[in-house]
């Protein structure tokens, strides 16, 4: 069982599903809220989504400077899986343990509809439970989800197996080749704009009995001990290249 | 120690689409102004910043700019501190 820090920032509104979801996993989830420094021997850290601080000034840019988010980096740069979901994504880019930022969608308006996507990458702790080249059925619910990235770095995350997730058969936002999620060179640090922790039950999904598309991210945590050697060894020649 | 008047425009970088910049010059040109083109859309912050002198004001509105004013990804930036301490 792992025990699963789900970050609670003032304006986060994804916070309850995402618990429910890791729990549902099989994990050991609790709250943390974002005064707090210490993420209690936390296995997984999740940035949940919503509207921290109420996007002001950028989505994500006053949380990243949040006191829990000196914990949550240290845990990271150990080697600590963590995911952000939407906002915890454009959290992630902000504090920089993710490359790149996310704007403002291209045709400017507010988007919470379902959305396809492809999984790209399954070495990750978040989709070692799927197949590559899976499309799921997961919404989203953004405003700022134009993910953008300087086309050099948007070259390296195509060489090195990055991209976690693209969407298909449309472009909701906009974003740099199709990018919904992308991975750090670590492959511990997983960002997603799309709501996984929204498709956990086979009921709520559009219709073909695939509501529960999202689910294998959380179960992916706990079984993740089963890749544990394939991820290690992945993450150690990163970090190897990168010195 | 002084008040300096500090201006930060902060704008997102030319080289990535600005939709709310196109989507107001499409209005402008609805409107009769089909002389207006490349619309881009910023921010504009204005601060008042105590220190020694005008140069430090600007050292300081920078370093603000750099952790957390403008995104260096996304954004470019322009300080402009007036040189009067008035405040």
């Amino acid at each position: 069982m792992k025990r699963v820090a789900v970050i609670v920032f003032p304006g986060s509104n994804c916070d309850a599903e995402t618990l429910a979801a890791a729990r549902a996993a099989g994990s050991d989830a609790y709250f943390v809220w974002h005064h707090d420094t210490d993420l209690r021997q936390a296995d997984v850290v999740i940035l949940p989504g919503g509207f921290s601080y109420g996007d002001y000034l950028r989505s994500g840019a006053i949380a990243r400077f949040s006191s829990v988010m000196t914990a949550v980096t240290a845990h990271a740069r150990a080697g600590g899986a963590v995911l952000g979901i939407c906002n915890g994504f454009q959290i992630l880019c902000e504090a920089g343990l993710l490359p790149g930022g996310l704007m403002r969608n291209a045709r400017l308006r507010f988007l919470s509809r379902p959305a396809w996507v492809r999984v790209d990458q399954i070495d990750t702790p978040f989709t070692c439970l799927y197949e590559k080249g899976e499309v799921l059925e997961i919404p989203i619910a953004h405003g700022d989800g134009r993910y953008v990235v300087d086309p050099r770095t948007a070259a390296e995350l195509e060489a090195t197996g990055r991209v976690v997730w693209r969407y298909v058969r449309d472009n909701p936002n906009g974003s740099t080749n199709d990018i919904a999620g992308i991975a750090n060179a670590g492959r511990n640090v997983v960002g997603i704009m799309p709501h996984p922790e929204r498709r956990m039950q086979a009921v709520v999904g559009a219709g073909n009995g695939d509501g529960d598309d999202g689910a294998r991210v959380f179960h992916s945590m706990e079984a993740r001990h089963a890749t544990q050697h394939a991820v290690d060894v992945r993450a150690v020649d990163d970090r190897h290249l990168r010195v | 120690m002084s008040a300096f008047r500090v201006e930060v425009r902060v704008m997102p970088r030319a080289t990535l689409l600005d939709p709310q910049g196109q989507a107001v010059e499409h209005a402008l040109h609805a409107l009769g102004f089909g002389d207006v083109a490349r619309v881009r859309i910023g921010k504009h912050l204005v601060l008042d910043v105590s220190a020694g002198s005008r140069d430090e004001a600007l050292a300081r509105a920078r370093a603000m700019c750099d952790r957390l004013l403008a995104n260096p990804v996304t954004e470019d930036y322009d300080v402009v501190v007036d040189g009067d301490a008035s405040r």
